[in-house]
């Protein structure tokens, strides 16, 4: 009964076995926190060594330091904006135009099934 | 020719539906575009039972003869009875839209990701 | 015959049965005390589950199981099928396992979730109609009864979706929802009139034994592949999900994804079964064709989603990003299908893709499950439903940041959960089909696993607002509820093996080979 839990999956050419990825990661784990240990632990608190470096900009109170969601990825999507832009003109949000796109798929699909 | 002409309607109702819901503006013309097409794809079920010269298929005091067939008919009654519940609701909806709205403009129902 | 027996006999009638008579008794006992008809549901959705976990243990034993509603003989006579027939096999049986745990996991968490609606009769009379609708859906053997449970649940679902009508933008949602439904429902339906014309036979089982791939069979196979598509939210046809998972209660967004997923089961099973006499012909082409919008589905939803800022149409769009993965590896096992009855004669790599898209549609509900039950007791904890306004919510609700945790890792393919094990089978099977189909199906994991760390940074972590200092953690029936789904999302990924020889492979058997399927009808009663 416990041989069927622990059997690996067999895709068509790998193997995933997931037990024996937790026993690595518990292995090394303990290996990265035991090297841990062998630094220097000792700080002095108050001093600018406890301060986050904010490359010299003034930091202001706690609640207006979060980042908020749009300005996440900021560069990514400033990046990909000819292509953002092209897919936002596409969700108009018409349900007209949701027909319009299955009646286009149909009519490519027809020619594509009746061609063969 | 003419023995085709329900199918030829058939056809007709369903690109002249089509063409309100993809063409039209106001809510109410695509709930009719809707029902345009549900009265075309009834009609195909309906005119597909027809054998030529036959009666309806009732048994109690028929004059005899051959009988068109009696599933299709079946399959049009639950058909039909869907649709009314379809419209039924959809038009409810449009009821409650146009208190939240004020229009029955089908642009101003989205544009969440503008 | 023990109880245990008629029960399992019974139980295609009853498993319709038995919700279809809670959901019309829930006003009735509603009327008596509102705790009652929390009880009542919930313990319905459990009879429910019993009796699909027996009918399923028994489906994978043996092979399909008929039920024929009316008789038990007179079902074959004068060479047409003149019953209404369920057939259960082993996807369906698979189908309706997820189907009926997400619907019990929804039941528990609309506990608390809608403590304070009005109109909460109606919510769970039409829940059980809903699940009555999704499980008649993948039970049936009937096309017509398939058009029919597909209308029952687009009329539920859409009711559902505009619940809160004191919202303009639900109201909205559910009109689109239901114009779109209906649509493809007709199309559905003037495909089944046209095989009907053709062939005399409603029954799949009759009608895969008679079809031919004439000009009208082909019509009718585009007409029902795409309507059914498009009710399962594969791009460009997939805008409607947006709008309406985002707009619905959460926990209706959970049964409303087992409902799309059911639609892509009726996809695979017109196409494997229903056209499994014949699909060899157009199989190369139209395996291509549901590998590429697999693609553009994979791409899209990812690239869609992280630009949004409302946290249910960002899940809603990873969500179609999932059902992606899924096209694209069914549709690799398509491409690679050379005749149905020798299942041996697959080139290795097409059985394992249809393995890993089965099995992905079971993960996919249960990840997305979770994210969407995290979002509500985000809106239920602090009445915001967009990202801006968020922020160091961690400090208040620990569980629900660590159930948030189990999801993002479970969505994105990060090992050791059950994402991974689905999306290992599909990216070492498409790899064989094509390099590059693997590398984009890769990218689009990183990017989901992107967009959730930026709901995660957004949401949970940060600094702690003052604005959220009186936000407690949620009540225990949401959090029991995402404790289920998040203990099943780490039972299956230890021990992936188990679940993949026992549940995933007979499916994917049984949708491969059609002769199983056509069993009862050319061995005879």
């Amino acid at each position: 009964m416990l041989e069927e839990f622990i059997k690996t999956l067999l895709t068509g050419n790998g193997f995933w076995n997931p037990l024996v990825w937790i026993l690595g990661f518990i292995v090394i784990f303990l290996v990265v926190y035991i090297l841990r240990g062998y630094g220097n632990a000792t700080y002095k608190k108050g001093t600018s060594q406890t301060q986050s470096f904010l490359s010299g900009n003034p930091e202001y109170e706690k609640q207006f330091m979060h980042v908020k969601a749009s300005n996440l990825y900021w560069g990514w999507t400033n990046a990909m904006k000819w292509i953002i832009d092209i897919l936002k003109k596409m969700h108009t949000g018409n349900v007209s135009d949701y027909v319009l796109w299955f009646v286009i798929v149909l009519g490519v699909l027809f020619i594509f099934v009746g061609l063969m | 020719m003419i023995d085709n002409l329900p199918f030829i309607a058939v056809a007709a109702l369903i690109i002249i539906g089509l063409y309100a819901v993809l063409f039209r503006r106001n809510l109410i013309k695509i709930v009719i575009g809707i029902a345009l097409i549900e009265s075309g794809v009834n009609l195909f079920l309906v005119a597909l039972g027809y054998r030529t010269g036959s009666i309806a298929p009732i048994y109690t005091s028929s004059p005899g003869g051959i009988m068109s067939y009696p599933v299709p008919q079946a399959l049009t009654l639950t058909s039909i009875v869907i649709g009314v519940a379809v419209l039924a609701l959809m038009l409810s909806l449009i009821i409650h839209i146009y208190r939240h709205y004020g229009s029955l403009d089908v642009r101003k129902l989205g544009g969440e990701d503008q | 015959m023990s109880i245990m027996d008629f029960l399992l006999q019974q139980s295609p009638a009853l498993i319709i049965a038995i919700p279809l008579l809670g959901a019309f008794l829930t006003p009735v006992i509603s009327r008596i005390s509102d705790k009652g008809r929390n009880l009542f549901v919930i313990l319905i959705l459990a009879f429910t589950a019993f009796l699909v976990f027996i009918l399923a243990m028994h489906v994978f034993e043996t092979g399909p199981m008929t039920y024929v509603f009316g008789s038990t003989q007179n079902v074959v006579s004068n060479n047409t099928v003149i019953r209404i027939l369920f057939e259960v096999d082993a996807l369906s049986a698979f189908m309706a396992i997820i189907g009926i745990i997400i619907a019990f996991a929804a039941a528990i968490y609309s506990w608390s979730f809608m403590d304070n609606e009005t109109g909460l009769d109606k919510y769970y009379s039409l829940m059980l109609l809903m699940v009555v609708g999704m499980l008649g859906m993948v039970m049936t053997g009937d096309m017509f009864n398939f058009f029919v449970f597909l209308e029952i649940t687009s009329i539920a679902s859409c009711a559902l979706i505009a619940f809160r009508t004191n919202k303009a933008n639900a109201v909205a949602a559910g009109f689109k929802y239901i114009v779109i439904s209906t649509i493809g429902a007709l199309f559905v339906l003037m495909a089944i009139a046209i095989l009907y014309g053709q062939y005399d036979a409603l029954n799949i089982a009759k009608l895969a034994q008679s079809i031919t791939f004439s000009f009208a069979d082909k019509i009718a196979l585009v007409l029902l592949v795409v309507a059914l598509a498009m009710k399962g939210g594969i791009v460009p046809m997939h805008m409607w999900v947006a709008d309406a998972y985002g707009r619905a209660p959460a926990s209706i967004s959970l049964i409303l994804i087992a409902a799309t997923q059911a639609s892509l089961y009726g996809v695979f099973r017109v196409l494997f079964t229903l056209y499994g006499n014949v699909i060899t012909m157009p199989s190369i082409s139209l395996g291509w064709v549901m590998v590429i919008l697999g693609l553009l589905t994979m791409l899209i939803g990812v690239i869609m989603a992280l630009i949004q800022t409302d946290l249910k149409r960002l899940i809603a769009y990873g969500a179609v990003a999932e059902l992606g993965y899924i096209f694209l590896a069914v549709g690799t096992g398509l491409t690679v299908l050379t005749t149905p009855e020798n299942v041996a004669n697959i080139a290795g790599y097409g059985f394992e893709a249809i393995k890993g898209g089965i099995f992905h549609i079971f993960n996919d509900i249960l990840d997305i499950g979770l994210l969407f039950m995290v979002a509500g007791a985000l809106y239920f904890a602090t009445k915001e439903s967009s990202l801006n306004k968020l922020g160091g919510l961690a400090r208040n609700m620990k569980y629900t940041t660590v159930f948030f945790l189990i999801g993002l890792l479970a969505v994105s393919g990060i090992p050791p959960l059950n994402g991974f094990s689905s999306k290992l089978l599909i990216y070492e099977s498409i790899f064989q089909l094509n390099p590059i189909l693997s590398i984009i199906a890769i990218l689009a994991s990183i990017m989901l696993l992107a967009i959730f760390i930026k709901v995660f940074q957004s949401a949970f972590l940060g600094p702690a607002l003052p604005q959220f200092s009186h936000v407690k953690e949620v009540p225990k029936s949401m959090l029991l509820a995402m404790g289920i789904v998040a203990a099943l999302i780490v039972f299956i990924g230890l021990f992936p093996d188990l679940f993949v020889t026992n549940v995933v492979e007979p499916a994917a058997n049984a949708l491969i080979n059609n002769q199983e399927y056509l069993q009862w009808l050319t061995g005879g009663i």
